[in-house]
This record gives C-alpha cells, sequence and structure tokens, in this order.
C-alpha cells in the first residue's frame, strides 16, 4: 500500500510538473523545423557574432516560450555557447514602457551604472550609456546578447518605438552582436512596426501554427500522460501506460479528444483537460479511467452563464423567460423593468392557481439580483434622475442558454417551463 | 630697506585701493562689493612697522571709481566655472559659487576699450591701429592690459580649452570694431590624430605648435581674448623644466604647418623669445604699486617660496592645493596680464608679478641677480617670529582645511629639522619671490602663507650666498634658513594682524621638484617676466573645484545609504569568452557579407547623390560658411550609409590635406528619448559637457552664434529629423538657425523619410531655414539591387545569378528597400546550407530564393485560418453567413453565434456552448484575424473580420 502511495505521489508530480510547467522540459511536438531555424539562428550569434532579429509568432497556447525555452536550453549545453551569450528578457506586460525596459536591460546585462540591483539616472542618461556600451563593441570581441521580448506586441505602442528602433538598429550595424527575437500572438505585428522599424527587422519570422492532424494530436495525448522509462517502480509504469495506451484506442476518450481537438489545437488545452484527470488519480484509483476524462471535459468546458441560472429561484427564472419573451418580441431592443413585470403579471394572471403572486417590490429585488449576477446588464448607466423601472437593459443570455439551464433546473413548475417554450401557449 | 622710487603713471593709483581691499575675510568677494568707492590717500597706506618712503604723487586725486575696485572674478572665467559646475551637476559645488560666479556669469560684462592713443592710422581702410587693449570686467571693476606681442588666450568652441595665440596687431575698423590679428599656436589636440604621429616623440600637455596653417582666420574679435598667458620657445632637443609641468605655461618647440612639423626656424625662435622680453620694457601703467604692496611683497615671497617648499614633502597634497588655489581665485583669470614695468626697479617688478595669480615659473623668467636683491631687502625688513606659524594653523583650520593643516605643520618640521630639502629650496629660491598673486581663495592663502613663510627664509639665506650656488652649496645653509623662518614667519604674523595684508598667495608650486637641469632652463630664459597666467584646468579638474577642503572634495564619496550611480561608469558590454568562428564556407562568407550591417568599400549606385552632397560640405567646408542640407527617401535607400560615406571620404581629404579640418558628429532622433535631448547630445559630442537640456541650448546658441575664431568647422547629421519635432517646433529651428549666423560654421546634413517633410510638419520659420538644397533618394530599381548584391558579394561566388535577379526584382517591385533585399538573400543563403549539408558546395539558387521570399512575404493570415481549429473555422463561416445576411460587416457574437449553431446542426456536429464561442472569439481576436470590442459586452460584443473576407473564403474553400 505504502509503495502505491509512494508511487501515486510521484506520478501526480511528474505529470503535473510536465503538464503544467512548460519551462524547457516539455517536449515539442510538430515544430522541429522551427526549432532547428531557431536553433541555427542563435548559433550563428553566439559562435560568429551575427546579429539577426526575429519573431516568433503563433497563438496563445500553441508553444512559442516553450519553443525559445527548448532552444536556449539546448544552446546553453553547447560548449562553445556556454560563457558567451548574455540574456535580456523582457515581457511587454512587465516593461510597459521604454523607461522601464532600458532600465531592466542594463540591470540584466549587468552595465556599470548598475548599483546593487537598482539602476539610477534619467532615462536619457541611461538610452545614451546603453547605446554607447553596445556601439563600442564589435562583431569579432563582444559578448554577443541576446535579447528575448515577450508581448512583443506591447512593446509596438511604446512611444516612438525607440526601443524597438535601437534593438533592430543595433542588430544591422556593426557594434556589439546582438540578436532580438520577439513573441508574439498578433499575426498583423508586421503592420504594427514604424516603417523605419520594419525596415530594420529582418522579417525573419517563425511561425507556429499548431499545424498537426487529428493522429499527431492523440500522440501527444499519449506521450504526454506516458510515464517515462526511469520510472522507479517498473511494473507501475508498465502498468500505467499500458493503460494509456488502451485510453488511446478507446471511443469515448477519441471522442471527447476529437471535440476538444475541434474546439481548440492548442495544446495547451488539452493539458489542462488532463491535468483535471490526473487530478483525480488517487491510491483507490490509481489509474486513468475514459470516466474521469469525460468528467474533466465537461468541467473544462461547461458553460459559465448557464451554470449561474441553475442557482436561480423560480421567481428569477420567470423574469429571464420574460425578457425572454421580449427578445423575441421586440428582435432584441432593450426593455426595462416595467415591460418584464408586465409580461410577468400576463403569465400570473393567466396561471393565478399555480402561481404566487409577488409584490411589484419583491420582483424588483429578484430582477436587481439578476442584475448584480450581470445576467441583465443596463444600457446606459443609472442616473439619479431616471427611476430605475424604466432604466432600459439587455439580456445577457442567449435563448439556447436559458432553454439548457431549464432542462436542467431542478424542480421547475411545468407551467414555467411550457411559458418558457412558447409565449403564446396561454392561447 | 631699499626705498622704492617709480615712475607712477596715470591708472596707477588704483594699486592701493585694490591692494587694501583684499582682506583675509572669506568672505572677501562680499565685502568688496560693498566698500565704498574713493579711499583717502591715507587709508591707502599700511600703518605697519615698515615704513613706507614711496613716492606716490597722484595720490591727492580722487581716483575714478573703476580703478578703485579690487580685481575680481572676471566673468568669463565665472562663466567657465558655472558651466562646470552645472555639467558635474554637482551640489556642493553649485552652493560654492551660487552667491558670487554664477551672478556674475549673467549680470557682469566685459569692457575691451583701447589702451593709448591709436598709434597708426590708415585713412583708406579707416583703420586705428592700438598698441594695446584694457580687458575690464564691470563688475569687478577689475582691468587689465595686454599689449601687443603679449601671448593670449581666446575663445574656444570647448569653454576649457581656449586656444593661445600671440597678439600681433591691434585695430579698430570703420564700423567701430576691435579687431585683432593673431598668430596662433596649434595645441596637440587640434592637430589631427593621423598627423600626431609623424612627431614620433610624446608631447606633453603644455606644448603647443607655432601655427602655420593658412586654413585659419586670424583676425580675431577682441572680445574672444579671455587672458594673457606665456609662451616659451625652446629648442627641440630641450624639455621642459620638470618643474613646470604642472604649470599652466606653454612651450613651443616646433612649428605646425597642417603637413609637417618643422622646427622653429632661428627667426621666429628670436621674435617669439623677443616677444616674452619685450614685456619687460612696456610700460604698464595700470598697475601702480602701493607703498603697502612693498611692504608685504616680502611677505609674499615668503608664502610663495614656503608653499614650494612644503610641497617637496607633499607633492600630491601641493597639486591638490593648488588647483584648489587656481581654481577659487577667480578673479586671477583675467587678472593675470599685468606687466611687469620696473626695469630699474626690483621691487616694482615684485609687483608685477604678485598680480599674477598663477604659480607660474615666473622664476624663470627673472633674472637672478634681482631676485637676490630683493630677497636681502626682505631680509633686513623683517622681523620674524616663530609663533607665528600656530596662528596661520589656526587660521586655516577656521577655514575647514584640517588635513592641510597638519601636512603644513610636518613640513615645516622637516624644514626645520632637515638639510634633505635644501635642493628643493635652491629650486624654489629663485621662484619664490615673484609669486605674488593678489587674488586667490582665502582658505588656500591662508595655508600657503604659512608655508610660504618657512621657505622664504631659507631662500633669503639661499640668495645671500651666491646666485650661483650648487645644490650641494645651499645644502650647507640650512641651518641659517631654519633660524631665519621664524623671523619671516613673525613678520608674516604682525602684518595680518594689521589686517592690511592684501595679496594673497594663491598657490603653489610644484616647483620644489627642481632640478639643476629646470635651473638651466630657467637661466636661459631670464628676461621672461609675463605673468604666465594659469591655464584654464582640464575639463575634469575644473569641475570639481575643490575649495573648501581640498583634499577632500576630490572624490566625493556616495553616503552608504544612498546609493547613487557611478559618475565613471564606462558603458562596455563584455568581452567573449571565445572568440567569435571565422567564416568557414563559401555560403557563411557570402552571409557575412551580405549582413546589413557590413560595410562595403564603395557605395554602389548612388554616385551621384554622394556627390551632390560631398560637393555641397566640400563647399561649406571651404568657405568655412554653414548651410543645410535636407536628405529624404523612405528606409533602406541608403541615406545614413551615403552620408557617412560622404564624411568618411571628406574625413579622408582632409588627412591628405586637400580640405580644411572639421568636426563631424551625428545625433539620431529616434535614440534620444525627448527632441531637447538633441542640444544635450551635441554639445556633449562637440565638447564633452554633460549639461541639461536648457542649458545646453544657451551654450550651443552661445557657440554657434558668437564669432569664435580659429572654431573648425562642424558637420552635423541629423538623422530621422521627423522625431525633432516639438510643438513650438524650437528644437528645428535652433537646428536651422544655427547655420544661417555668420560665424557658426555648422553644416547640416538632415535626414528624413518624407520628401514634403518641411511643407508638412515645419513651420514657415522653420522651413525657410532650413533653405531649399534638398536631395531626395529613390528607392532603388532592381539594377541598382543587382548591382549592390553583386558588389557585396564582390568575387564571392555564392549565388547564381539569376537569383540575384530574382530577388533584385521582387525587392523592387515591393519596396525598394535595400535592407529587404540582402536580409532575403542572407536568409537564402541559410536555407541553402541547410538543405545541402551532405552536398557540399551548393550554390544558391532561385528555389532558396523563392522559398525565402515566401518565408518573408507571405501572408501569415491564410495560413493561420487554415490551420485554426475546426469550431474556429466555422466561426468564420458563421461570421460570413452573417454578414451576407445582414449586409453590414460588423455582428454581435449573438448572431454569429446562432449562425454557428446553424451550421453545426447542418454538419451534424455537436453545438459549442456561448462560453466556448467566446473563448474562439477573444483567440481569434488575440492574433487578430477578428477585430473585436471589449469582452464586456459578452454576447453583443460585435465581432470584424481584420481580413478582408475573400481571403476568409479563399482560406476556408481548400480545406
Amino acid at each position: 500500500m505504502a509503495v502505491t502511495q509512494i508511487c501515486m505521489t510521484m506520478v501526480q508530480k511528474m505529470l503535473r510538473e510536465r503538464l503544467c510547467h512548460h519551462r524547457a522540459m516539455g517536449k515539442l511536438f510538430g515544430i522541429d523545423q522551427q526549432y532547428k531555424h531557431l536553433l541555427e539562428l542563435l548559433k550563428q550569434t553566439t559562435v560568429c557574432g551575427e546579429s539577426n532579429s526575429a519573431l516568433i509568432i503563433g497563438p496563445r497556447g500553441s508553444g512559442k516560450t516553450a519553443l525559445l525555452n527548448r532552444v536556449l536550453k539546448d544552446l546553453r549545453e553547447m560548449k562553445q555557447v556556454k560563457e558567451n551569450l548574455l540574456e535580456v528578457h523582457l515581457n511587454g506586460l512587465l516593461q510597459t514602457n521604454d523607461k522601464v525596459a532600458l532600465k531592466e536591460i542594463t540591470r540584466q546585462l549587468h552595465l556599470e551604472n548598475v548599483v546593487g540591483d537598482k539602476v539610477f539616472g534619467s532615462f536619457a542618461e541611461n538610452l545614451a550609456f546603453l547605446l554607447e556600451a553596445l556601439r563600442k563593441g564589435n562583431r569579432t570581441s563582444s559578448c554577443p546578447v541576446l535579447f528575448v521580448l515577450d508581448e512583443f506586441d506591447l512593446f509596438v505602442h511604446h512611444k516612438n518605438q525607440t526601443l524597438l528602433y535601437n534593438l533592430f538598429d543595433i542588430s544591422q550595424s556593426a557594434q556589439t552582436p546582438v540578436t532580438v527575437i520577439g513573441l508574439t500572438c498578433r499575426q498583423d505585428i508586421l503592420e504594427l512596426l514604424e516603417k523605419r522599424v520594419k525596415s530594420r527587422f529582418s522579417h525573419r519570422r517563425i511561425y507556429l501554427m499548431n499545424s498537426f492532424a487529428f493522429k499527431q494530436y492523440i500522440r501527444i495525448f499519449k506521450e504526454q500522460l506516458s510515464l517515462p522509462a526511469e520510472f522507479p517502480d517498473k511494473a507501475f509504469a508498465q502498468k500505467w501506460n499500458s493503460n494509456i495506451q488502451l485510453l488511446t484506442e478507446d471511443k469515448t476518450v477519441q471522442d471527447i479528444l476529437q471535440n476538444l481537438f475541434h474546439y481548440s489545437k492548442d495544446l495547451r488545452s488539452l493539458n489542462f483537460l488532463l491535468m483535471l484527470a490526473v487530478s483525480n488519480v488517487t491510491v483507490r484509483h490509481p489509474l486513468i479511467t475514459a470516466s474521469d476524462l469525460q468528467e474533466a471535459s465537461k468541467q473544462y468546458r461547461m458553460d459559465s452563464k448557464a451554470n449561474i441560472v441553475h442557482g436561480l429561484s423560480v421567481l428569477e427564472i420567470c423574469l429571464i423567460i420574460a425578457m425572454k419573451h421580449l427578445n423575441d418580441v421586440y428582435e432584441g431592443e432593450p426593455f426595462n423593468f416595467q415591460m418584464v413585470y408586465n409580461e410577468f403579471q400576463k403569465f400570473i394572471q393567466r396561471k393565478a392557481h399555480c402561481m404566487y403572486n409577488f409584490e411589484k417590490p419583491v420582483v424588483m429585488k429578484a430582477f436587481e439580483h439578476l442584475l448584480q449576477l450581470e445576467l441583465v446588464k443596463p444600457i446606459e448607466r443609472p442616473s439619479v434622475r431616471s427611476q430605475r423601472e424604466y432604466l432600459l437593459m439587455e439580456l445577457l443570455l442567449d435563448n439556447n442558454q436559458i432553454m439548457d439551464a431549464l432542462q436542467a433546473y431542478p424542480n421547475c413548475p411545468t407551467d414555467v417551463k411550457q411559458w418558457a417554450a412558447s409565449s403564446l401557449s396561454w392561447l | 630697506m631699499r626705498v622704492l622710487h617709480r615712475p607712477v603713471r596715470h591708472g596707477d593709483r588704483h594699486r592701493p585701493s585694490s591692494a587694501r581691499r583684499q582682506t583675509h575675510s572669506p568672505d572677501f568677494r562680499e565685502e568688496r562689493r560693498q566698500l565704498p568707492l574713493p579711499l583717502p590717500p591715507s587709508a591707502i597706506f599700511f600703518s605697519g612697522s615698515v615704513s613706507l618712503p614711496v613716492s606716490f604723487p597722484d595720490s591727492n586725486m580722487a581716483a575714478p571709481p573703476s580703478y578703485l575696485l579690487p580685481p575680481s572674478p572676471p566673468c568669463a572665467r565665472a562663466r567657465r566655472r558655472g558651466r562646470d559646475c552645472r555639467s558635474k551637476n554637482c551640489s556642493f559645488m553649485c552652493f560654492c559659487f551660487s552667491s558670487g560666479i554664477m551672478d556674475t556669469r549673467q549680470q557682469s560684462k566685459i569692457i575691451y576699450s583701447w589702451y593709448g592713443k591709436p598709434t597708426n592710422s590708415d585713412r583708406k581702410l579707416r583703420t586705428l591701429q592700438y598698441k594695446g587693449i584694457l580687458i575690464k570686467s564691470e563688475r569687478s571693476r577689475k582691468e587689465r592690459c595686454i599689449q601687443l606681442g603679449d601671448f593670449v588666450l581666446v575663445e574656444g568652441e570647448n569653454a576649457d580649452q581656449p586656444f593661445v595665440a600671440q597678439l600681433l596687431d591691434l585695430y579698430e575698423d570703420g564700423a567701430e570694431q576691435k579687431h585683432a590679428v593673431v598668430q596662433w599656436f596649434s595645441h596637440i589636440s587640434e592637430i589631427p590624430k593621423n598627423k600626431q604621429k609623424l612627431l614620433k616623440r610624446r608631447i606633453s600637455s603644455q606644448e603647443v605648435f607655432f601655427d602655420k596653417v593658412s586654413g585659419y582666420d586670424t583676425d580675431i574679435a577682441v572680445e574672444t581674448i579671455i587672458d594673457s598667458v606665456l609662451v616659451i620657445p625652446l629648442r627641440l632637443k630641450d624639455e621642459l623644466p620638470t618643474r613646470l609641468k604642472k604649470e599652466k605655461i606653454f612651450c613651443v618647440k616646433q612649428s605646425w604647418d597642417g603637413k609637417c612639423f618643422k622646427a622653429l626656424s632661428p627667426h621666429t625662435f628670436s621674435k617669439l623669445n623677443e616677444a616674452n622680453r619685450k614685456e619687460d620694457g612696456i610700460p604698464n601703467s595700470f598697475n601702480s604699486f602701493v607703498p603697502s604692496d612693498i611692504i608685504s611683497s616680502a611677505k609674499k615671497e615668503t608664502k610663495k617660496a614656503g608653499s614650494s617648499a612644503t610641497k617637496t614633502k607633499n607633492v600630491e597634497m601641493e597639486i591638490e592645493s593648488k588647483h584648489s588655489a587656481s581654481k577659487s581665485s577667480l578673479s586671477k583669470k583675467r587678472h593675470s596680464l599685468r606687466v611687469a614695468n620696473g626695469i630699474k626697479n626690483p621691487t616694482a617688478r615684485k609687483k608685477l608679478e604678485l598680480n599674477s595669480p598663477t604659480r607660474s615659473p615666473k622664476s624663470k623668467l627673472l633674472e637672478q641677480e634681482d631676485i637676490w636683491a630683493l630677497l636681502d631687502d626682505d631680509c633686513d625688513s623683517q622681523l620674524l617670529k616663530p609663533t607665528a606659524i600656530k596662528r596661520k594653523v589656526k587660521f586655516t583650520e577656521v577655514l575647514s582645511s584640517p588635513p592641510k593643516i597638519t601636512c603644513a605643520n610636518d613640513k615645516l618640521k622637516s624644514v626645520f629639522g632637515t638639510a634633505e630639502d635644501q635642493e628643493v629650496l635652491s629650486g624654489t629660491l629663485r621662484l619664490s619671490p615673484y609669486r605674488k598673486l593678489e587674488d586667490s581663495n582665502e582658505k588656500v592663502r591662508s595655508l600657503n602663507m604659512e608655508v610660504d613663510a618657512i621657505v622664504l627664509t631659507g631662500h633669503k639665506e639661499l640668495g645671500s650666498q651666491s646666485p650661483a650656488v650648487t645644490p650641494r652649496s645651499r645644502r650647507t645653509c640650512t641651518q641659517e634658513t631654519s633660524t631665519r623662518i621664524a623671523e619671516q614667519i613673525s613678520l608674516l604674523n604682525m602684518l595680518e594682524s594689521k589686517e592690511e595684508e592684501d595679496f594673497l598667495s594663491s598657490s603653489d608650486g610644484s616647483y620644489s621638484s627642481s632640478s639643476e637641469e629646470e635651473d638651466s632652463d630657467v637661466s636661459c630664459t631670464p628676461e621672461k617676466k609675463t605673468k604666465p597666467s594659469r591655464m584654464f584646468s582640464t575639463p575634469k579638474s575644473s569641475r570639481k573645484p575643490s575649495v573648501h577642503t581640498p583634499a577632500k572634495t576630490p572624490k566625493k564619496t556616495p553616503l552608504p545609504g544612498t546609493p547613487r550611480t557611478p559618475r565613471n561608469a564606462t558603458p562596455e558590454i563584455p568581452r567573449r569568452s571565445h572568440a567569435a568562428q571565422k567564416p568557414t564556407s563559401v555560403l557563411e562568407e557570402a552571409r557575412l557579407r551580405l549582413h546589413v550591417s557590413a560595410v562595403p568599400e564603395s557605395l554602389p549606385c548612388r554616385e551621384e547623390e554622394f556627390q551632390d552632397i560631398y560637393n555641397f560640405v566640400e563647399s561649406k567646408l571651404i568657405d568655412g560658411t554653414g548651410g543645410c542640407m535636407y536628405i529624404s527617401g523612405v528606409p533602406g535607400t541608403g541615406k545614413t550609409a551615403t552620408v557617412h560615406e560622404v564624411i568618411r571620404c571628406l574625413q579622408r581629404a582632409t588627412e591628405d590635406d586637400d580640405l580644411p579640418s572639421f568636426q563631424f558628429i551625428e545625433i539620431n532622433g529616434m535614440k534620444l528619448t525627448d527632441p531637447h535631448q538633441a542640444y544635450v547630445q551635441i554639445l556633449e559630442l562637440l565638447t564633452g559637457q554633460k549639461v541639461t537640456a536648457t542649458h545646453a541650448a544657451v551654450l550651443l546658441a552661445n557657440l554657434f552664434c558668437t564669432p569664435g575664431p580659429k572654431r573648425k568647422t562642424t558637420v552635423l547629421v541629423v538623422d530621422e529629423l521627423d522625431l525633432l519635432w516639438t510643438r513650438k517646433q524650437n528644437v528645428m529651428y535652433n537646428l536651422f538657425d544655427w547655420p544661417t549666423q555668420k560665424h557658426s560654421k555648422l553644416i547640416i546634413l538632415a535626414i528624413a523619410n518624407t520628401m514634403d517633410l518641411p511643407e508638412r510638419i515645419m513651420m514657415n520659420r522653420v522651413s525657410s531655414r532650413l533653405g531649399l538644397t534638398r536631395m531626395s533618394f529613390q528607392p532603388y530599381t532592381y539594377k541598382q539591387l543587382q548591382q549592390i548584391i553583386s558588389s557585396r558579394l564582390n568575387s564571392v561566388k555564392a549565388f547564381e545569378e539569376d537569383a540575384i535577379q530574382l530577388v533584385s526584382r521582387k525587392v523592387a517591385a515591393l519596396s525598394g528597400d535595400a535592407r529587404r533585399c540582402l536580409d532575403i538573400c542572407r536568409r537564402a543563403a541559410e536555407i541553402c546550407e541547410f538543405s545541402s549539408q551532405k552536398s557540399t558546395d551548393e550554390i544558391v539558387r532561385m528555389t532558396h530564393i523563392t522559398q525565402a521570399i515566401d518565408e518573408m512575404f507571405s501572408s501569415p493570415y491564410i495560413q493561420a485560418i487554415r490551420n485554426a481549429s475546426l469550431h474556429e473555422q466555422i466561426f468564420f463561416k458563421a461570421i460570413l453567413a452573417e454578414f451576407r445576411r445582414v449586409g453590414v460587416e460588423e455582428a454581435t457574437v449573438q448572431q454569429v453565434y446562432r449562425q454557428h449553431i446553424a451550421l453545426c446542426r447542418m454538419e451534424g456536429m455537436q453545438s459549442p456552448t456561448v462560453s466556448d464561442i467566446l473563448a474562439i472569439c477573444a483567440r481569434l481576436g488575440a492574433c487578430r484575424l477578428l477585430l473585436l470590442e471589449s469582452s464586456s459586452k459578452y454576447l453583443h460584443m460585435r465581432v470584424r473580420l481584420n481580413i478582408s473576407q475573400d481571403d476568409v473564403m479563399y482560406a476556408l474553400k481548400d480545406d
């Protein structure tokens, strides 16, 4: 028992690390070409001192950072490169303007104007200092500098694109060899560059497109879940791996994966799904089953708003149904509370025997609760003059969502269900 | 005590008052300001123990107020200092100077007036010639006379690097402008680097060259003269005496005619020597010597000598004190030109020397006999008490220079006790009597006095023996010296207590290290009496005028709590640990040559533009005028490269002496954080000063708008001009206004992208100043691009001809950007290298080029849509359907969602939830395939396509 306990802990740790922590250890799938290109590029910089610039472009979760980390890891292991590369990592979300970015660059390069871990001096001084430092170097004797700009598109919005201009300009002139790598998910990134900046950019773009078919997707699924050969408990690993193999052949699992694949091809969503499934694994439940995956998939792709509807009171459901009818009648035009109340009153009058007739203030209270849940949203901001009853609103739920929610709603009165299906049912 | 008779000329009478005003109070500047101007003659005389039988015929006359005020810091010097202060941003310095100096900079004016009557006049030219000029600082009312033949410092573009010249002629032209004709001397830094090699010897910073280069205007405005200075002609083999090494005087050994260095011709040599000698003979009526001066002269000597002696012990200390002294004695600068006139009268000459604020090697210039005589006088006239020393020390303490005190004490002891110092003393001996500096910093003065006193006695002893004493013989008289010291000190003490001591010995001396060799030097130029004014300190030192405590100030250590950016941090990237790999294959070689950063041997296809720019700059250089040129062109058309090439060629031409030399500086609008930083950068590149933007603007305007003689032409390249735009456009205005100034000698090459920039963004007054010299760089044609690639590749056979043509045509059709062209070629070479890893000797073919072009120019959108997930694609379809239904290219997510569900039903697929759809929407929005409103509107968020519907349909069709 204790052995299984240990095994489980190890499995959890190993798989979770693999799924969540895509730092350098994650395997790369289907991007060998890009890997080679990037590795070659950086090798040229470090070994030959050739300046370069490149952008890695791909949708979110497509493995841009993983690719770069992997390349850097492999690069650092090379003998020629080991001590020969200075790295500067910037992130557009952190370095929100050039001033901050410059200080960060200076700090990471450990230039001489760094005091302790801080950089003082004005923006102009720092820029001049950094440019001077980089200008002094030359191709053959200076240590190459790698600039990694994560969220590259955010740097584009800096004033005059000064930082980008200067980095690209250095990469195109005989100064310290630099390589500028930008990571971005925006396909239109080149159009954002100012013409002078654009001209200085080398136009190397490395695209990550998630361009794999479903078969590869299944393989990735398998590899992500399989335990490596060096797992200590060989027997358990074998059992685990054969289970995974069975899973990949399972129809339900394939359906789940297919669904997910159709929904999103990026590996991050797959990892997330697997993470949910792996978390279910315990000592009592040592192997992943198809139902685990199904559960995880359900959880992962749940509709958030529909979920909220499940928790509403009958009165609130009634109000939502009233709004739905109003939307149908007026083709999505905004409504106000009074209209909803009237609609509700009509229903109550028809079905007085089964529904309690709430006072108007109570209905108002229920309506305000919906407002707080953001199922209803005012079109304009409430002002002092306009009465609350007549504030124009719109419903943030689609008819489908409402119907789906009603299906799942526990103990829903039949009249209400009927009313929801058709506003004309009373005829 | 000798009775000194000297003819007193008009103007002499201002001396006494000035002497008197120079009090010991640290606040002497203030005090001076408040003093009533006319003084009764009685006030002029010291009432000390020494009687002063000096004839003073004019004493009854009311002196003109202007003469009565003592010398004070000349404004020019103050200005310099002010700059320095600011440049260092050093708060403590600013504090020191803020009261007096900064004011001076702004308020005081220097008045130049002729000395004497016109000697000569030319009717035709309507010029009047004069033999001297009076320089008077309005605020301090201090004036100085500079005569023909004197050596002067002339304002240069860099405040810390004035030019050296000899005054040949002074005249006033018809327009009442005062002119001076000068013979220039070139400092080593003014000589082109490549020519410096011709010297084949090390040049001390004090050496200047007799300038025979014809390019410079020798006719300068008198207003640019700062001060007089001493220039000593030396034989080529002679060395500048080591003890003068620290001095701000100059020596000239060779002449420089722009091509080579020649030894001074005997004629020139003798002329220069004469110039120095002549000054003895020139009557300097403005320096009248007051009896009080005479009294204190001995004392002054002592001070001088003492300070020099102390130096032996602690040379560094001395230097420091010297610095501080010289710096603090602000008035000294313009003041130093008093020329000795007392040929008959040793004291008179002494006086003159006193006037000079410098610790300059006057001694050299003096006749030994005079000195001995003087020393004798001094000895006779003074009673010396040892107690004076202590008192002095106290004084210095008050002045907050404790380190000095101890040092001085040490020195005193050593002087008393050891005979080893004798040599030093002997060296200083001759110098000391003359080093009387009337104005100087109080603090330093006090120190010097004390020290001087000690040494002086030693000198006297030596002097009394014989002028030609050998070192050994001097040593013998040490004992006597020490006894005399006490006497000397007591005298000083006495004088001080009466507060009549006016002349402050500003300084110091590196005389201490005088050797026999130096002695010989001194003797060979005994007649020179010009006051070698202390040259302005080098930029670095002047920036830290360590007024308070010289020993401490230079190193301003940061407080532990507040870390500050190291001032002297050198911008540098670490060196690589492994050598960069050399290109091993043809392709690698080609790749290196094709890199945009590689500087090609020549710039093909821009010959015309090159010639135009070259001619423009060349003509301006030859004329010595200024001008602007505006260069436009889309990115990557070689604007900056061509300009750089022009500059390189011009520099080569100046090296070959075909053109006058010029200074090249470059700024780039993109490399500035703010348009106003342009001033800062230009100033720093020009002079090395670091100041704030507003101050830099003022300094630059000063530099370019005032007549600056002997300034090199400046070629300024302003890249990315459009970024210097400000709302008021003052940066652009100034940039283009300076070249139009008469004396600016500024050539501006402005580079920007748009042809109509001047019309589009500039105000009329700016664009009119920019002028109409425009040049536009057309995008390269395919033939030009082809030529560029071929010339870069040179002989490296790595590309097929057709491949090159393909690239050129492609790029020419797109943008004509040479950078793009080179990048594609480089990438193609890489692809080729990749694909041919096994089969060697592959060259780049069409296929590689096509691949590279595809990589670089293919639109990413279609690929992105093709690689999107199924639901994402359906979402696109739904958008298209919705657009078609509504007829507007915009829809809400809700509408698209309904279409999406309909489509899913048709295809028999499970329809996604609203959350899924919104997630898809956000993903596509992040890639900017879609344009989205803010997500807070949830279902009512509007969606647009970021690409054309046709593209989307095309991308989806193939599926």
